[in-house]
């Protein structure tokens, strides 16, 4: 029966929804699992121990679990994900001094992430030209969506996010404090840090990741490969489990008594208030209360986005080899895409609806660059002017 | 063991710290220094420029290490983690420990096993005192709640203290509680009835 006692690691962020509602809810109880929800403080700590089967199951980075599938910056360990637990979610939040300098060196709305990318290309510029230290922005892991969407949009207007600026990982926690004492001008995190960081009047939201790339697989519910060979119908439970809480998690009828469920001390711990902008995609971006509403904030099992889609696995590999975290190899490409298991997915929950709707035409909807296609990396790869693709 | 390593605790706990950095030092490694203070955390690693890192794991910063592993500018060495493939005894008795190693510059793993194993018995070490400690501690404030709700028993029903503790007792005997849980249902009746 020790495939029925579960422990699934999770990091305090609005999209570890799904997980928490499985379990606080008792959709996981009534698929005949016991599930013990642990919250864990580092994304290192959480690949570790899902490694040596600590956890059963983990809240992970996307990017995390295609690492440690490839054996990347440390010990190789397949993983595979059955089902996400959300698209999009993270914004790019920078101090009121940065704020100011790219609306001044604006041509246009920067509401438009080009119009922002090509700002901050002179705002550099100009600090460079009159010797000032580089700008610092934070992000939360090497291997993150954080990352390369932070890059993605900085090199669009021109900005090398290795040459021009200073890229660091923080931990969440820390991303609000590193803001207030002007550690970092700006950075990428999940909800709720960007909401603290303009609740506390120290930080603009400037955009909101879905503005940059309309589609990024962001969490995934991680399995060591092996377990999951081992356990397929507590996997397939588990999947179940969490398709209900994400219907359960959009249905708006339902969203105070979700909200009641994520905000305590022991789940994500910040105000319900906060949760709730990030749930009904209605951020308030600034520190004088302007919002913004993004019906595509953060997708939790909305429009099949739960569903594992192999080509954003390619997508994120291909991030990483054009930041030089990867070498390009076909081998590498498949093994990346075998990490996303629609298969799984669709084993749990039957036959499912797979068209998924109002996606971007190629699956990504970049605002930048040709159309991806998950057959050519090479060809995503030689779209652009930055980066650092290794010499094959 | 070869006491020109330079080695790195990063802990927020200073107590552990010391602990950890004392048993370092009867090894006979003399280059220890601890860092208790987050900000600029690879800047102040990079300067000291350590051999190995030794970052307990309920510190969020252990991702901040991780960024030593990515090829840049400002990492001079290579970095690894303790561990490997061959090595999941290793890994799993130190995130049990709650420690986690860096080593930096390809040093042989050999010659750092037996720092990581005396890392791992200091931060058991620590563990069980703190245990001891929030024992103590909560037997102490389970004994302050049983005194009052023996005042308030004794006052309300006029019993000596003796026969007070014995009805707790019998009462958490048939509920099958703590006499500590009682002691704190009779504390809050009485507040509700003040």
């Amino acid at each position: 029966m020790s495939d029925k006692r579960l422990r699934i690691g999770f990091i305090p962020l609005c999209d570890a929804a799904a997980s928490i509602v499985a379990v606080d809810k008792g959709f996981a109880a009534a698929e005949g699992l016991d599930v013990e929800l642990v919250r864990e403080v580092s994304w290192s700590n959480m690949r570790d121990k899902l490694n040596i089967g600590l956890f059963h199951a983990a809240h992970m980075i996307a990017p995390i679990a295609i690492a440690s599938s490839l054996g990347l910056g440390h010990v190789k360990v397949p993983i595979v994900a059955p089902f996400v637990l959300g698209v999009n979610g993270n914004a790019i939040t920078v101090s009121p001094a940065l704020y100011a300098s790219i609306a001044a060196m604006a041509e246009g709305n920067i509401v438009n992430p080009m119009v922002s990318a090509c700002a901050l290309a002179r705002v550099v510029a100009s600090r460079k030209a009159k010797g000032q230290e580089p700008l610092t922005f934070g992000m939360t892991f090497p291997f993150s969506t954080h990352n390369c969407q932070l890059r993605f949009w900085m090199a669009a207007g021109g900005v090398d996010s290795d040459e021009d600026v200073r890229l660091v990982v923080l931990p969440p926690p820390y991303m609000v404090e590193s803001l207030a004492n002007k550690h970092v001008d700006g950075f990428c995190v999940g909800a709720p840090w960007n909401s603290v960081a303009v609740d506390l009047g120290i930080g603009f939201m400037l955009h909101f990741v879905s503005e940059i790339i309309g589609r990024v697989a962001e969490k995934v519910l991680a399995f060591r490969s092996r377990w999951a060979q081992d356990h397929p119908d507590a996997l397939s439970k588990l999947v179940r489990a969490h398709a209900r809480a994400a219907v359960f998690i959009d249905d708006v009828a339902k969203r105070d008594e979700v909200v009641a469920m994520l905000a305590p001390a022991n789940r994500i711990g910040v105000s319900p208030e906060v949760v709730r902008r990030a749930l009904d995609g209605r951020m308030k971006v600034a520190p004088d209360g302007a919002t913004r509403v993004d019906e595509n904030y953060l997708l939790v099992g909305r429009n099949g986005s739960g569903r594992p889609d192999p080509a954003q696995a390619a997508w994120l590999y291909a991030q990483m080899v054009r930041w030089g975290q990867a070498p390009l190899t076909k081998e590498m490409c498949d093994a990346a895409k075998a990490v996303f298991r629609s298969d799984l997915y669709d084993a749990a929950l039957g036959p499912v609806q797979k068209t998924v709707l109002g996606e971007p035409a190629d699956g990504i909807g970049a605002f930048a660059g040709p159309p991806f296609d998950p057959r050519d990396i090479t060809g995503h790869l030689s779209a652009w002017r930055i980066g650092r693709v290794p010499v094959a | 063991m070869d006491p020109s390593f330079k080695i790195v605790i990063v802990d927020e706990n200073p107590v552990r710290a010391a602990i950890l950095e004392e048993g370092l030092r009867e090894a006979g490694h003399v280059h220890v220094v601890r860092i208790g203070e987050m900000a600029h955390l690879l800047a102040r690693i990079y300067a000291i420029d350590p051999d190995v890192i030794l970052i307990d794991l309920e510190n969020p910063s252990r991702d901040v290490l991780e960024q030593m592993f990515q090829v840049s500018r400002a990492v001079k060495r290579p970095v690894a983690m303790f561990v490997d493939q061959s090595d999941s005894a290793s890994i799993e008795a130190a995130v049990d420990a709650g420690v986690s190693a860096y080593i930096v510059g390809g040093l042989r793993k050999e010659r750092v096993q037996n720092i990581l194993d005396l890392c791992i018995s200091r931060f058991n070490a620590f563990a069980r005192l703190q245990e001891e400690l929030d024992r103590t501690r909560s037997a102490l404030e389970e004994r302050k709640v049983i005194d009052r709700a023996k005042g308030i028993l004794m006052k309300a029903k006029n019993l000596t203290e003796e026969t007070a503790y014995a009805l707790l007792r019998k009462t958490a005997m048939n509920e099958n509680k703590k006499i500590a849980e009682v002691a704190q249902s009779v504390i809050t009746a009485a507040e509700l009835f003040k």
